[in-house]
């Protein structure tokens, strides 16, 4: 699904550029549901932002889904986000004076989707996510955990192949938390491929495989049998 | 552009924002209101006067003796001279340009002293001797008999034409004044006619306030000779007054023995030039209202763009999730231009509403207050045309897209993941 190889990214400032991927290699097959974890600076923003095609790279290869994603204009990289990518931010970021459903179904509103169908989906994912009750609340009327969901829905419903969520849990309390962990695991069992960044050591040991970067590049893959080992490790830390 | 989708998404932004919105549109509002009402304004004007001078003949022209002021054929300078009969058949005969030449004598009117008496009732009036033709140059509402004919420029007849000012203050409202007799500077007149002027144009005091005699009765009664005091002129159709003008000047110089070079000697007005002159000043207006419209509504468009700017702004992390979640750089750029164009638009066309409907109103309130007999209102019908307001509208949207440009280039420029990572 996801295929980097050899990334590079370097932001300049001013006459200062820096560095943050130095030659990246990574793969994600379809279906998995990885965490990718490291210390700020490590460059895991940088690389999410890259997955998202939010941010164009120096050099190397990203494929996405068998498509080479390079130097896209802004149009068509709206359009690949819109049709592939499905975001869930920490922040939740929805649209404040939209109700829940308006927010859901603003992904197909890109797609020109008309009003009916789109509102009709848009209440089918909240259902799924059992918000159906709260359609017609403005994100400030919900709570933490119920914007969360509402922006998974929102990041479902244009059916993506991968859902990128950075500290989908970084605003919500532990209960909540594992709440939205447990859907995006369901999600995952449906087959979608779930990537999250998170700097939670329980959060990421409830995911598949865990991705942990150093200084722009891949210190370790801890893959799914191996994450027993890895609790533990981290307990004694 | 017109799916009801993106008109829902604009409503929402807008409606969602009340305060934010209403700031934004006052200033177009505001400009547009004080544009109409000033256009309106000078239109109301130009109304006013032009109704008050509409009547009168354009293409005439008037002549009166001044002392010369150049010495001339032994005469030295500083002569008093003055035109006489005979120089209307001289002029008729040799300026074929001529349409209608018709002389006017005054007598003196002096102060306050009474010089029209009925019986126990006097006033003070201005005494005009004049031609049939005079009212084919300044037009008059004959309200009862009839003005004066050639029977009684022919026979010298004592009969006198009044206005409606005399009327009212020498008769009764409900007598009828024609046959009755008035004593004008001693002598009698019968009262033939009741006038009321029809322009604002007044030689020699107003019409409502004169009493007209035939001039050769003037001439004889008043011991004139055959002074002319005032020459009205007409050109024919398609003819500029002015070269009749120049043409009688010159004749009339030389038959009475003025220097060609005197300027003084027999003065002029020319209506034609005067109208002219007029409606280069009401122009003058409408530039002048444009420019400060114009420019009051740059003003509110720019205030747009600013209040959009920083709706912008504020709408940074808005922007960037649409854009995350895959809306395309048009649709922003088009979702903030037109949310501007709305915005001014519909600020505008309340505005433009709320301004006609004033004028409107003033309109009422002229036209429902009493006005005295003959006196126009030097305002009327303050209007603005269709033209006008549908160009105000179609500035509105243009202005409205300009406000929205800087907003929206720099809505784009907005990367989507320094909106979402501003922590």
């Amino acid at each position: 699904m996801i295929q980097i190889s050899n990334l590079h990214k370097s932001y300049v400032m001013g006459n200062n550029s820096l560095h943050v991927l130095k030659g990246m290699d990574l793969q994600i097959e379809e279906g998995e549901f990885v965490s990718i974890m490291g210390s700020s600076g490590s460059g895991k923003s940088t690389l999410l932002n890259i997955l998202g095609i939010l941010d164009d790279y120096d050099q190397g290869t990203y494929y996405l889904g068998g498509k080479l994603i390079q130097g896209l204009n802004e149009t068509r990289a709206a359009m690949t986000r819109n049709e592939m990518i499905g975001f869930i931010f920490q922040s939740f970021n929805l649209i404040s004076f939209k109700n829940a459903a308006e927010n859901v179904a603003l992904p197909l509103y890109y797609q020109k989707v008309s009003r009916k169908k789109r509102n009709l989906i848009a209440l089918e994912y909240l259902d799924r996510l059992g918000l159906k009750e709260w359609a017609h609340h403005l994100p400030s009327e919900l709570s933490g955990g119920q914007k969360q969901r509402v922006a998974i829905a929102r990041a479902l419903i244009s059916q993506p192949k991968i859902i990128l969520a950075d500290e989908p849990t970084g605003a919500l309390d532990s209960t909540t938390s594992f709440e939205v962990m447990d859907i995006l695991k369901e999600i995952n069992d449906q087959g979608k491929t779930v990537i999250i960044v998170t700097h939670e050591h329980d959060i990421a040991a409830m995911t598949k495989k865990i991705i942990r970067l150093k200084d722009g590049v891949i210190e370790e893959v801890i893959k799914n049998g191996e994450l027993q080992l890895f609790k533990d490790r981290v307990r004694t830390e | 552009m017109f799916d009801i989708d993106r008109w829902n998404e604009i409503w929402n932004a807008l409606a969602k924002n009340k305060v934010r919105s209403l700031l934004t549109a006052f200033g177009v509002f505001w400009g547009i209101f004080m544009l109409i009402v000033m256009a309106g304004s000078g239109k109301g004007l130009q109304n006013g006067v032009s109704e008050g001078i509409a009547k009168f003949a354009a293409n005439s022209a008037f002549f009166w003796a001044e002392q010369t002021s150049e010495p001339f054929k032994g005469f030295k300078r500083g002569r008093y001279w003055h035109m006489d009969s005979e120089d209307l058949q001289f002029l008729k005969d040799k300026v074929p340009e001529i349409e209608y030449i018709t002389p006017k004598n005054f007598t003196g009117r002096f102060g306050n002293s009474s010089n029209v008496i009925r019986g126990k009732k006097n006033g003070s009036f201005n005494v005009k001797g004049d031609y049939p033709d005079y009212i084919k140059i300044d037009p008059v509402t004959i309200l009862k008999g009839r003005w004066i004919n050639d029977l009684d420029i022919r026979d010298k007849r004592k009969v006198c034409v009044i206005g409606e000012k005399v009327f009212e203050s020498l008769f009764d409202p409900k007598e009828n004044p024609l046959g009755q007799y008035l004593k004008i500077s001693g002598v009698y007149y019968q009262v033939v006619g009741l006038i009321r002027a029809e322009t604002q144009i007044n030689i020699n005091g107003r019409t409502e306030e004169s009493v007209s005699l035939p001039f050769t009765t003037m001439l004889q009664t008043y011991n004139m000779g055959n002074q002319v005091h005032f020459l009205a002129i007409t050109a024919k159709q398609g003819i500029p007054v002015s070269v009749v003008e120049d043409k009688v000047k010159e004749l009339i110089k030389k038959k009475h023995s003025i220097a060609p070079t005197d300027v003084q000697a027999l003065n002029s007005v020319n209506i034609e030039k005067e109208f002219k002159q007029m409606s280069g000043l009401f122009l003058g207006i409408q530039i002048l209202t444009w420019i400060v419209g114009i420019g009051t509504l740059m003003a509110g468009v720019i205030g747009v763009s600013n209040i959009m700017l920083v709706i912008i702004k504020e709408r940074t992390k808005e922007i960037g999730v649409q854009r995350a979640i895959g809306a395309t750089p048009r649709v922003i750029i088009g979702q903030i231009m037109l949310e501007s164009v709305v915005l001014t638009t519909v600020a505008g066309y309340i505005g433009l509403s709320l301004g006609v409907g004033l004028l409107e109103l003033v309109n009422r309130i002229i036209e429902s207050s009493p006005q005295p007999p003959g006196e126009r209102a030097f305002f009327t019908h303050p209007e603005i045309s269709l033209t006008v307001a549908l160009s105000a509208l179609a500035v509105l949207i243009v202005a409205g897209l300009f406000a929205g440009m800087i907003p929206a280039s720099r809505a784009i420029q907005i990367k989507p993941i320094d909106a979402l990572r501003e922590e």
